[in-house]
């Protein structure tokens, strides 16, 4: 089997708002993948659908090779989940969510625990009125982790977690993956998404636009490129995909499209190249890359 | 370099610790302009239809001189109703300030406790507090603010009684009477709004700060009908029993309101005292830690539900001891009730039970009713589990939608089944301990184990709702209201039977004065058991209502 996630065409309206109109989104057994977008994309509607929370109004969805609706139940024992903004029981402890999470799941690994609990540095004794939002985190991450799973969905896990924790949560996301567990993450932190991710799908109301590694996705956007030379540059200006040119005496500085590349630094070999710098987009600019319509486009409505 | 200068801000002058209060004020009216009303003209609209009702059902003084017969004589109706002034020359007044005033102000007493702690507890619970105190906002001012907010609405309510009574031009029903009667509307109000305050700021939590409020409202009923039972001057202990010794309509007396206001003042003062001596979102009860590990219980699905309601039973079922008990002991004061003639004579007229078994019955439809707010409260438990965002991680784990509602409605169907153990083991031990009959327990066991159909019929109209149209899970309260409505009403109005007959409660055989029958039971049970699976059934289809 090669896909644990198969969603083709998924629709969802909530009344009159169309919350996914034909989303489409494929994960492969083993990958890492990021789902990203902004809020109110429809990520997290996604996955209350792939958790059987919500009922699809249409379009086909697979989850682990079973309908994630009417088997909801045999699905959830071979997956875990982490909520973007958990709740807990205000007379439960910590410690007893935890275990009623993971034994409701199909039973915990006591020792992967009491270790995620130290790494995680949780108290859980305390009861969970008590605990801030990144501890409510820290909690159902570890209930999650500590489960013997093939599947995690993970919806904006680290939300609140500090930069040590966040260090904390990547590691443990790179050996569930060593060790053959398949994720599925929705994110905000594009530094996160860059370091764990296999694969990666960019949602924009209610569609995914863009899917792919991240390398394939840095292709469809531009490089960024700075060169001192040895002379002058001259001419750059009319090669095809090359934008936002300066030349201050002999430093050079442009970004260009991805397929003309090649053209543009054999053009700059001819002036003599004294050092080179070539900046890959970032994921943040992939993003804005896909959404800097979208901006114009909120502008533009919000003044019709 | 730039030089600043920093202002003093306006309100750090005219600040204090009451700063912001006349805003937040108009921000709760604004969030309550619902509710409020709703609670108001409904509380005003079935006051004032009271002296047209009685015009059309006692046309004459000789119809009002039987009824006053029939409520002065039985214990039963002193307890349900109060102490009976002016049952010599029963008037509508009279009959008005002493057939529904004590029901009544019950009401107005909620309406005060769930506008004070929405607006203390529960804001601080959900963190907006936090957010609206950071701005010039006093300390005392959500505090002073819900308390206004309240008095304003017990102000206008009283008012509108007042009003609409005053021009109901029903004979006897004057205006000197009407202003008093509205005015133990807007005092009952005050009272219990201190009172809530009080409890807001002593609990943590908006669910526990209702609780001790409600429960001093029970008590408060409980002690008022203890007292004008055996007639001891308990009574006055109990703000019900201010109001009632009024005698409004009879003598129209204004200084027993003055007990209401004092209490009032004190419980207020004792509240902004508290609010000193506490932090933003901590009550004075501090939080304790508790297990670092889940038990092996807590794992399971039945497991996992009883945590979450086992202490609301624990304290149901104290509650519920207590009430039982407490009427239990005055079974003898009512066996004296039977010394007097004519009275026996009267009761033998209108049924041929005795005092005893009468008053027995109706307090077992009593504690039945309060067993019954238990069961709803617990299914409503799963829908604020559902709506509060902690069912979600719940049911990503491998327990299906039916075993986490069925859960819920187990603990729900059978802690009412021990609710209603436990209030009639506590009648009857009470009354076997003060009559010296012990047949008292296994019987009195029996008359309150024969509602429990009725309590999972009506439990089940909960479900149904969860399940099938989850916003409406008042409905409920609603059929629940409607059969403390029919048993109160039903009596004295004489209501339609076909009305009546909607309630489940009516069908239950009452037993001391009657036989028992299987028939309604087993016909209720079926009905609750159908109720439950459409439930179970919609909530397996339905989206989950998530944040």
């Amino acid at each position: 089997m090669s896909s644990v996630i198969d969603i083709e065409g998924l629709v969802k309206s909530f009344g009159r708002v169309r919350a996914l109109d034909g989303l489409d989104l494929t994960v492969r057994a083993g990958d890492v993948h990021g789902f990203l977008g902004p809020n109110g994309a429809g990520k997290t509607t996604t996955i209350r659908i792939l958790l059987g929370l919500l009922r699809a109004d249409g379009g086909r969805v697979r989850l682990l090779g079973g309908d994630p609706w009417s088997d909801a139940v045999a699905l959830h024992r071979r997956l875990a989940y982490v909520p973007g903004d958990v709740t807990l029981w205000p007379n439960l402890t910590g410690g007893e969510a935890i275990d009623l999470l993971a034994r409701l799941r199909g039973g915990l690994d006591q020792r992967r625990r009491a270790e995620l609990i130290e790494r995680f540095d949780l108290d859980p004794s305390k009861k969970g009125r008590t605990y801030s939002k990144g501890n409510r985190q820290k909690v159902a991450l570890v209930a999650a982790l500590s489960s013997n799973v093939e599947l995690l969905l993970l919806d904006e896990p680290t939300a609140g977690l500090d930069p040590l924790m966040e260090v904390v949560f990547q590691d443990c996301i790179a050996e569930a993956k060593a060790s053959g567990v398949t994720v599925l993450l929705s994110s905000h932190i594009l530094a996160q998404v860059e370091k764990l991710c296999d694969r990666v799908s960019i949602v924009r109301r209610g569609r995914v636009v863009q899917t792919g590694t991240l390398a394939e996705l840095r292709h469809l956007t531009r490089t960024t490129v700075e060169a001192d030379t040895v002379r002058p540059v001259t001419g750059l200006a009319e090669l095809p995909g090359v934008h936002d040119l300066t030349v201050t005496g002999q430093r050079v500085r442009f970004a260009v499209d991805a397929e003309h590349l090649d053209a543009a630094i054999k053009a700059l070999g001819a002036f003599g190249i004294s050092s080179l710098v070539c900046q890959p987009p970032t994921l943040e600019e992939i993003m804005l890359h896909h959404y800097g319509d979208e901006l114009n486009h909120q502008h533009v409505g919000a003044t019709r | 370099m730039t030089a600043v200068t920093i202002d003093a801000p306006a309100t750090m002058t005219s600040g204090g610790a009451f700063a912001g209060t006349g805003t937040l004020v108009r921000f709760n009216l604004r969030r309550e302009r619902i509710a409020l009303p709703a609670w108001v003209l409904g509380i005003a609209a079935f006051m004032v239809s009271g002296p047209h009702v009685y015009a059309d059902l006692y046309p004459t003084a000789a119809d009002r001189a039987n009824q006053a017969a029939v409520v002065a004589g039985n214990p039963a109706m002193k307890a349900m109703t109060g102490p009976g002034f002016g049952v010599e020359d029963y008037t509508y007044g009279a009959m008005l300030a002493n057939e529904y005033l004590g029901f009544v102000l019950i009401l107005v007493g909620l309406m005060a406790t769930f506008t004070v702690v929405r607006h203390t507890r529960v804001e601080e619970e959900t963190g907006r507090f936090e957010l609206v105190r950071a701005s010039a906002v006093g300390r005392y001012a959500h505090l002073a603010a819900a308390l206004l907010t309240a008095a304003l609405a017990s102000l206008v309510l009283g008012l509108v009684v007042a009003v609409g009574l005053g021009t109901s031009g029903v004979e006897s029903i004057d205006w000197p009477g009407s202003l008093l009667f509205g005015a133990t509307f807007t005092v009952t109000g005050l009272v219990f709004a201190g009172v809530a305050a009080v409890t807001a700021q002593v609990s943590a939590f908006g669910r526990a700060a209702a609780g001790p409020a409600g429960a001093v409202i029970g008590i408060a009923f409980t002690v008022r009908a203890l007292g004008d039972v055996a007639d001891n001057g308990l009574s006055w202990l109990s703000p019900f029993g201010w109001m009632q010794q009024t005698r409004v309509y009879v003598d129209d007396r204004w200084w027993p309101l003055l007990l209401g206001v004092a209490a009032a003042a004190a419980l207020v003062a004792i509240a902004f005292m508290l609010v000193d001596r506490r932090d933003v979102g901590a009550g004075l009860k501090a939080p304790r830690v508790g297990a670092e590990a889940g038990s092996a219980r807590l794992g399971t699905a039945g497991g996992f539900a009883w945590r979450l309601h086992r202490a609301s039973v624990f304290w149901w079922s104290v509650a519920i001891l207590l009430l039982g008990a407490s009427y239990g002991s005055v079974t003898d004061v009512i066996e004296s009730y039977a010394d007097n003639e004519s009275l026996r004579q009267m009761m033998a007229s209108i049924g041929g039970a005795t005092f005893v078994d009468s008053f027995l019955s109706f307090i077992c439809a009593i504690i039945a009713l309060g067993a019954t707010i238990f069961s709803i409260a617990a299914v409503r438990r799963a829908r604020t589990e559902e709506t509060g965002g902690r069912a979600e991680p719940v049911l990503a784990t491998a327990l299906s939608r039916t075993r986490w509602l069925a859960s819920h409605v187990t603990v729900a169907l059978a802690g009412g089944l021990l609710l209603l153990a436990v209030g009639g083991l506590g009648l009857g031990l009470a009354s076997a301990a003060t009559t010296g009959e012990s047949r008292w327990i296994a019987d009195l066991l029996a008359a309150q184990l024969a509602y429990a159909p009725a309590l999972w019929a009506t439990t089940a109209v909960a479900v149904a709702a969860f399940g099938l149209w989850p916003r409406a899970t008042w409905l409920a309260w609603a059929v629940l209201g409607w059969s403390l409505l029919a048993m109160y009403l039903g009596a004295l109005l004489q209501l339609p039977q076909w009305l009546l007959n909607l309630t489940a409660y009516q069908h239950i055989p009452r037993m001391p004065v009657a036989d028992f029958t299987v028939l309604p039971l087993v016909l209720l049970t079926l009905i609750g058991a159908g109720l439950v699976a459409a439930g179970i059934t919609g909530f397996r289809r339905r989206n989950l209502d998530l944040a």
